[in-house]
């Protein structure tokens, strides 16, 4: 292959592959290339999007956050326990889950910079604890409004509606109640992700050390900041991720965002391979989790059996992996 | 007359536009130690690789043992008989492993070998290879408890159990204290004494003295010299190597007079003498000493990484006690440290990233980066600097190591500065760009003390208006760059006195 065919390949493949895949949907599926089946993908990944937009940063640190998928189902779970339980507000319950986010990033990243623990293991290690932890106030039961609290006592509380509407409300947008609150916030969350990684020096800064943390050590990062603050950032996005699921679920369900973790890590993952980057970038992962999306929605306007899903998701990563890694070592390679 | 161990004719090897050698001959004989000299960027490393397959040549022959020898790669060049121990250390051992399994790794690693290891077998026959060697060392011990000396001798140790004929030793003293080298030689003797044809690359003559049987030496891709006749002419092979003698600068020292860093009874270690010395204005200071002298130390203390035991620094007459490398870089206090891939190069970004790496906060606004002055400001050091790229988005990777070096250089010229530390800026630098970096870093000396440690005389030389020689953690003499009497630096520098070695 020569080298401008491989370079154009590198950076354009990806893309090409998904407008390829979009039209091919178009013409083979019916009613593939409506607004509303547009809307239906984009809502199918908006919180598995979240959560891959927050592993990226960790990603970018050149760290990696395994508890994401526990962080947003403790989300859910807090969530639902302060509304129903505790009887508080939507915007108590929205807090508490954000802070939530916060401090355990916080602590994953102490665990990792303060206590050395390498990153997926403490990561790993609070993934587990986090399971663990949001099946303690409940005795492993799912919350919802009238379950028993043992001796008679029912839980009295209730979702509050503004809560549902973050998960549920839909905007007009061209057409009528067309695009839905999380996919919203999907878009906001990617946008201000894209500005901060690309556009801030801190974006910047936390890319070199990602790269060579020595040598921005050297160069006077504070290079455990900008750590802890990726975790952080990875922990709040989960902990929306988790709050929009709650949302749209109305119920503490403890069997819900099982798929999470993996979904949101293989679009992450596959990002690599967009536009040539061959690193984490915010926009890959945005492509990443729609191109996933796209694939599962066609297949299954298609009729593919749903059992098949996670056999395509991999084959995806796989053939992602391989392009980013494969393709632009041969690229390297060729300048020397 | 038997054939030559080693006879290489008319090797060429290009790298885009750079020719890094122009038709090398040479040859090694069984039994001998031939040192090959040069500077930094001479082409001794690229020589190096063609023989031990890692490298292919343009052009030219190499004969082993009077058979046409190409290596397709290094370890069919260890098979054949052309062993070569390189420069860092760590790529010779195996860090976790015990003494015993490394120096029977070739062994086990062969595809003969038996499946099951057999414990006892093992270790007595890696007795026997530690025996031959005058290797002490515990063998049960994990290699990366040794010291550096030790690991360099079980690499050498190790590579000696495929019974080569031709062994390539690459600066192997650079990380060696001066005892620990002679436990070296003392092994190199050995070696010789068994009939294995040496080539000693280093450009210490302190080391080409005591091991050499003859002296090759190699500038700008070229043999420029061969002595074999004893005495050996050391002075001659020296400028056969710099292409001009050691006192040929274009410049004229000013040793300066404000001060602007003064360093006052700093102790680096408990034991250490205290170090007096004050850096001025405008003036370019080398501080050099071999590795382990503690200038590396020194550096890191002035930047704020390690802290000294005892003493005290000021900056403008103002108290300096820097806690950290951002306390440091906001009292004016720039480093640009050694070993550039390792501490400096971020790989994955461009040019413009790279350099301007340390002051994006002076080229943001609320904290938005402002990517057309970045850029601007980058082509403008480019220029100054004269780095070699098609432009400054290029990666940094595509670069040269002597342009990469430019680009680090340029990210602490981009603001003003009161005190520039440059640890090692010639490391792995070709002589063009290390004039050019030379030259700019004089021409913008005005206005902040700059000190450069090194190891290297010559390019001490090249480069200051002052020399001070550290030795054992403290200052060994102080030399204006005028008419330097060199023997009096050297003996400095290897702590000799009338030039016997202190043990």
């Amino acid at each position: 292959m020569s080298d401008r065919l491989l370079d154009f390949s590198i950076k354009y493949g990806f893309l090409i592959l998904l407008i390829g895949l979009v039209l091919f949907f178009s013409f083979a599926a019916n009613g593939f290339s409506t607004p509303r089946s547009a809307v239906f993908v984009l809502q199918s990944v908006a919180i598995t999007g979240i959560l891959a937009l927050g592993v990226t940063c960790t990603l970018v640190v050149d760290g990696f956050d395994l508890s994401i998928g526990a962080v947003a189902t403790s989300a859910l779970m807090l969530s639902a326990y302060s509304m129903v339980i505790l009887e508080q507000s939507a915007v108590v319950a929205v807090l508490l889950c954000l802070f939530m986010g916060a401090f355990v990033g916080l602590i994953n990243g102490l665990l990792i910079v303060r206590f050395r623990v390498p990153d997926l293991l403490a990561t790993l290690g609070m993934m587990f604890l986090l399971i663990g932890l949001q099946r303690i106030p409940t005795q492993g039961n799912s919350i919802a409004t009238g379950m028993s609290l043992g001796i008679g006592v029912n839980a009295e509380g209730v979702f509050s509606p503004a809560f549902l509407w973050l998960g549920r409300h839909r905007f007009d947008f061209f057409l009528e109640r067309l695009l839905p609150m999380p996919v919203v916030i999907f878009l906001i969350i990617a946008v201000l992700i894209w500005l901060f990684l690309g556009f801030t020096r801190h974006g910047r800064l936390m890319y070199a050390l990602g790269s060579n943390e020595k040598a921005a050590e050297l160069v006077g990062v504070k290079v455990k900041n900008y750590k802890i603050a990726a975790y952080m950032i990875s922990g709040v996005t989960a902990s929306i991720g988790g709050i929009l699921l709650a949302a749209r679920l109305g119920r503490g369900d403890i069997a819900s965002g099982n798929n999470l973790l993996l979904d949101s890590v293989a679009a992450a993952l596959i990002g690599f391979a967009v536009l040539g980057a061959a690193r984490p970038n915010p926009f890959g992962t945005a492509i990443g989790a729609l191109f996933v999306g796209i694939l599962l929605q066609g297949m299954t306007m298609m009729n593919a059996p749903y059992y098949t899903q996670d056999f395509v998701k991999g084959a995806v990563l796989v053939a992602a992996l391989v392009f980013t890694f494969y393709l632009s070592s041969r690229r390297t390679g060729a300048g020397h | 007359m038997p054939a030559h161990a080693l006879k290489v004719t008319g090797l060429l090897k290009t790298f885009g536009k750079n020719r890094v050698l122009r038709g090398i001959d040479l040859s090694l004989d069984s039994g001998s130690v031939t040192a090959l000299m040069g500077a930094n960027g001479a082409g001794k490393s690229t020589l190096v690789k063609i023989v031990c397959g890692y490298y292919d040549a343009d052009d030219g022959e190499i004969e082993l043992a009077g058979q046409p020898y190409a290596p397709a790669n290094p370890s069919d060049a260890i098979a054949k008989g052309v062993a070569t121990v390189h420069q860092s250390i760590d790529d010779g051992v195996i860090p976790d492993l015990d003494v015993a399994n490394n120096l029977m790794l070739d062994r086990l690693a062969e595809p003969t070998a038996s499946f099951f290891i057999r414990e006892g077998k093992l270790r007595k026959q890696a007795q026997q290879v530690a025996d031959s060697m005058g290797i002490d060392v515990d063998l049960k011990a994990r290699v990366a408890d040794l010291s550096v000396a030790d690991r360099q001798m079980i690499a050498i140790a190790r590579t000696m159990t495929r019974q080569p004929k031709v062994l390539i030793l690459d600066e192997p003293t650079s990380s060696l204290s001066a005892t620990e080298a002679s436990r070296l030689f003392d092994l190199i003797d050995r070696l010789r004494d068994a009939g294995v044809a040496i080539l000693y690359i280093s450009h210490r003559t302190s080391d080409i003295r005591r091991i050499a049987d003859r002296i090759l030496c190699m500038r700008d891709g070229a043999i420029s010299g061969v002595f074999e006749n004893k005495p050996l002419d050391y002075e001659a092979a020296v400028s056969a190597m710099l292409g001009h003698s050691m006192n040929d600068i274009d410049f004229t020292a000013e040793p300066g007079s404000v001060p602007v860093l003064e360093i006052k009874n700093l102790k680096l270690t408990e034991k250490a003498n205290a170090i007096n010395l004050s850096a001025r204005d405008g003036e370019v200071l080398a501080v050099i000493g071999l590795l382990g002298s503690g200038k590396s130390r020194l550096a890191e203390v002035i930047y704020g990484i390690n802290a000294a035991f005892s003493g005290e620094m000021q900056i403008d007459g103002k108290n300096y006690q820097p806690t950290s490398v951002p306390d440091a870089v906001q009292c004016g206090v720039f480093m640009s440290p050694k070993d550039r891939a390792t501490n400096a190069v971020v790989p994955g970004f461009d040019i413009t990233h790279n350099m301007t790496l340390p002051f994006l906060s002076s080229f943001s606004t609320a904290s938005f980066l402002n990517g057309k002055r970045l850029r601007a400001r980058t082509q403008d050091m480019n220029q100054q600097l004269g780095v070699v790229c098609q432009s400054e988005k290029d990666d940094i990777g595509t670069l040269s190591g002597g342009n990469q070096q430019k680009v680090m250089i340029g990210r602490w010229l981009m603001e003003p500065c009161r005190v520039l530390l440059l640890d090692e800026p010639f490391q792995g630098v070709d002589i063009g760009a290390r004039r050019d970096i030379g030259k700019h870093i004089r021409a913008s000396a005005k206005g902040r003390a700059t000190l450069v440690f090194m190891s290297e005389i010559d390019e001490a030389i090249e480069i200051a208006d002052r020399i001070v020689v550290m030795f054992d953690g403290s200052i060994k003499g102080e030399h204006v760059n005028e008419k330097i009497e060199l023997t009096a630096l050297i003996s400095d520098i290897s702590g000799t006195v009338n030039g016997t070695v202190r043990a």
